[in-house]
């Protein structure tokens, strides 16, 4: 190595320490506990073997969390994005007040979700809240919002909606800001209508931005614990039970840390690999259709 | 140079490890001053804030009065105190900790943290060999993961009138492997909630008894008392213009509905007669959670979704604190706060509830015989409350525990006892007098049942107590989980409790058979009385 590479190296030293630090030391730290038997009366770095895979195998607690997470992700993230994209065309050109609506759609993001999901319990509360208020007016039978299965999931995406669809907006929004004017130009001249433009302009045109924009929020989706926490607790029974819940519950609250860390590494491997998937197949639809 | 650099170097990670590990010995001990309190003062908290109220009581002289404290100086030292939260628990030990720095020049720094995490927070520093906190505040159930990381309570301590006036029940608590390891602030229980106005109402009565052909009373069995919530449950019996409801309970997966299942559960599983234990067989250490006595009490728990409020399946203890406490609901059964709440000087409902001892059951499971026994059976429920104690890891030993016995001296209980917010709750024998509470504004027959349910269950032999050993909190976490399952419909109650057992098979061979079944000897000699 010669002497100019060798400083190059120093320059870069401390991002790497740093990077080993905050990155690479637990998570090897936390391979490494899932292979011991930690636990909150045996804190010990014993080695177990596979032991605590194994056990995961047949926790069916921990699919049956993660197939939901499948529907609760999947389904906020798409509502988030239509919803996002919508307001985003809606602020994007010439209206009234823009500057404020822009401000507006923003705050739920910029609430802290614990909060807002206390205070969303508390608009689905059954006998006070008035959700079941207004229903009653309208003379419709009050809904079971946070013990019944259904209601409660309903109740759990709307709140995962309307708190980060401002996120999809603002990424959206950023996305038509800086598309070229000349496409939309030369589509007016041609002659074509709003849904035109729209359908063969517009969307595809956002398509790269849409793909990182979904993937950013599945990846965030994905973590969904908090607003389980402060709104069902994972109930009725395990109903609205997410992974990241589950695993607060074993590694934190009950301290079985060798086994929470055998569910967090293979839950992290999980989600790179869907999220690996869906974003190929998401860049590969999305490009054989700008091709054709 | 280089040599120095390195010698200086060593001395430094020495210093560095041995103050880690706590070493340096004990904190200076300083002379007495003189006191700042007079004997038999007048003691209150109106002067830190209207948030408290105006009432005062006397100084109590002893060694933990504020008159003995003030003697002690402890300036120059730091006392480090973890507790829940403000207000339940959190609240007393930052007020007494800011009155225990007037008093004796001491810094006492307080961390307050959810419940969520005080577990975690109190015991990783303990199993690591942290002196992080000299004094901890948490619920007692906790002993069984704790006790070997805690400093027994000297005996200059134990022999403070205070801690002498301790119920037997509460010293039981405090106490592992035959020495007291916990110092006693708060005792709770789960008993019955009712309001009078209605159960005790001639004309509801007579109501009652045309509809049903029974009289109606304070309910003696979970049979009686799912009959009269279910009566009741959707009239507007208080004339407010809104619905009433039968019973509130605390069905929230994870906020403590395992202490609602054990009070259902109680009258059906512990019989008097048979001994070793209640959720274990402590000689074979099976798992009793799913015997007959506990599929009842949960198929119960299930049926008696009818009567209550909407949402009562999601209730926390908060939810159920103020759906009694605020007149929504006619009945329900839990810790002290949602009487307290009823009883509140600004409660539309003061005075019109009573305390009772929880229902029982017609018939108890016999699980040595393996058969209903058709006797009347009652349980009391000595549930979890705060406690405190000090870790062996700290320098400062002495100042940790005349803060724990200030904290809990007499003048700071009975005004404490008066907050429902803080969260403590009866504990000594002095507590059980029904004149302290009439002074408090309530009626002599509201304080006379109050303080007779409360003392009879110190009066029974057939108590359960929980589950107090290593991995508690997995072994509850597991219980809610079954019982939620078998509350959403998810699972039959006999399926549910089936899994259950398995998984705390699974948890005690985890965390050790003969660990498990040594602790959970102190629990079973509780209920035994032996």
């Amino acid at each position: 190595m010669d002497i100019p590479r060798r400083y190059k190296s120093m320059f870069v030293l401390p991002g790497l320490i740093t990077l080993v630090l905050i990155i690479i030391f637990p998570l090897l730290f936390t391979i490494r506990v899932s292979f011991s038997s930690w636990n909150v009366s045996s804190p010990q770095m014993d080695f177990v073997g596979v032991a605590n895979y194994v056990t995961m195998l047949s926790d069916g607690r921990f699919w049956a969390g993660t197939l939901r997470l499948v529907l609760l992700a999947g389904g906020t993230v798409l509502i988030q994005y239509v919803l996002g994209f919508g307001l985003a065309l809606l602020v994007w050109r010439n209206v009234l007040g823009r500057r404020l609506w822009r401000v507006l759609f923003l705050v739920p993001m910029m609430t802290t979700p614990v909060v807002m999901a206390a205070i969303w319990q508390t608009i689905f509360h059954e006998s006070l809240g008035p959700v079941n208020d207004l229903l009653g007016r309208l003379g419709l039978e009050p809904v079971r919002w946070l013990t019944e299965a259904g209601p409660a999931v309903v109740a759990l995406m709307t709140v995962e909606v309307w708190q980060w669809t401002p996120f999809m907006f603002l990424l959206m929004l950023a996305g038509l800001l800086s598309l070229p004017k000349e496409p939309f130009m030369a589509a007016a001249i041609d002659g074509a209508g709003a849904w035109r433009t729209f359908r063969e302009v517009t969307f595809p045109l956002m398509a790269p931005v849409s793909v990182s924009a979904v993937i950013i929020r599945l990846i965030e989706a994905s973590k969904l614990s908090d607003t389980v926490y402060v709104l069902t607790s994972g109930g009725p029974g395990s109903a609205t039970e997410s992974p990241g819940y589950y695993l607060y519950i074993r590694a934190l609250k009950e301290q079985q840390t060798g086994y929470g860390g055998s569910l967090s590494l293979t839950y992290l491997i999980l989600m790179i690999v869907t999220l690996t998937v869906v974003a190929a197949l998401l860049a590969r639809a999305l490009k054989v259709k700008g091709d054709s | 140079m280089h040599n120095r650099s390195l010698q200086g170097l060593a001395a430094a990670v020495v210093a560095l490890t041995v103050a880690a590990c706590g070493g340096g010995g004990p904190a200076e001990q300083k002379p007495d001053k003189p006191a700042a309190f007079k004997p038999g003062s007048d003691v209150g908290y109106a002067k830190y804030g209207k948030d408290y109220p105006t009432t005062t009581v006397k100084d109590v002289p002893g060694p933990c009065s504020y008159e003995s404290i003030s003697r002690k100086d402890y300036s120059g030292q730091t006392l480090k105190v973890i507790t829940h939260a403000v207000p339940v628990i959190g609240e007393p030990t930052v007020l007494h900790a800011k009155q225990f720095e007037e008093l004796t020049g001491a810094k006492v720094e307080v961390v307050n943290v959810p419940f969520g995490e005080l577990h975690q927070k109190i015991l990783t520093p303990l199993q690591a060999g942290q002196p992080a906190y000299d004094v901890m505040f948490y619920p007692s159930l906790w002993i069984g993961d704790l006790a070997s990381y805690l400093a027994p309570v000297p005996k200059e301590y134990l022999e403070t009138p205070g801690m002498k006036d301790v119920t037997k029940a509460y010293m039981g608590v405090a106490t592992w492997d035959g020495t007291v390891v916990q110092y006693p602030v708060d005792g709770d229980r789960h008993y019955l909630k009712i309001r009078t106005d209605v159960l005790k109402d001639p004309k509801r009565r007579a109501e009652y008894k045309a509809a049903t052909g029974k009289e109606l009373a304070v309910p003696r069995t979970w049979a009686e008392y799912q009959e009269v919530a279910s009566y009741f449950n959707g009239k507007d019996v208080d004339g407010d213009g809104k619905p009433n409801f039968g019973s509130a309970e605390v069905t929230k997966r994870d906020d403590l509905m395992f202490s609602a299942f054990i009070s259902r559960a109680a009258p059906f599983v512990k019989h008097p007669d048979v001994k070793g234990g209640v959720f274990f067989d402590v000689e074979t250490m099976k798992p009793l959670i799913n015997t007959p006595g506990f599929v009842r009490a949960l198929e119960d728990m299930a049926k008696a979704k009818s009567a209550w409020p909407p949402g009562g399946a999601n209730f926390g203890l908060g939810d159920e604190i103020f759906s009694f406490g605020g007149g929504q609901t006619l009945m329900s059964y839990s810790w002290d706060d949602a009487f307290i709440q009823a009883q509140q000087p600004d409660s539309r409902i003061r005075n019109k509830v009573e305390a009772a001892p929880l229902p029982g059951s017609a018939e108890v499971y016999n699980r040595a015989t393996g058969a209903w026994d058709k006797k009347p059976n009652q349980a009391p429920y000595f549930t979890w409350g705060w406690t405190s104690a000090v870790a062996k890891t700290t320098r400062n030993e002495k100042m940790a525990f005349d803060y724990l016995c200030f904290f809990s001296n007499e003048a700071n209980t009975a005004l404490d006892l008066t907050i429902g917010r803080f969260g403590v709750n009866p504990y000594r024998n002095a507590h059980f007098d029904a004149a302290f509470w009439v002074k408090q504004g309530w009626d002599e027959s509201v304080a006379k049942a109050y303080v007779k349910t409360l003392s009879g269950m110190e009066e029974s032999t057939n108590r359960v107590f929980d589950l107090r050993v290593p991995g508690v909190n997995e072994f509850m976490s597991s219980l809610a989980n079954g019982v939620a399952a078998a509350l959403s419909g998810q699972k039959p109650a006999k399926q549910a409790l089936d899994e259950v057992a398995a998984e705390w098979t699974a948890i005690t061979e985890r965390v050790g058979v003969e660990k498990v079944r040594t602790a959970y000897r102190n629990v079973v000699s509780l209920e035994d009385n032996s």
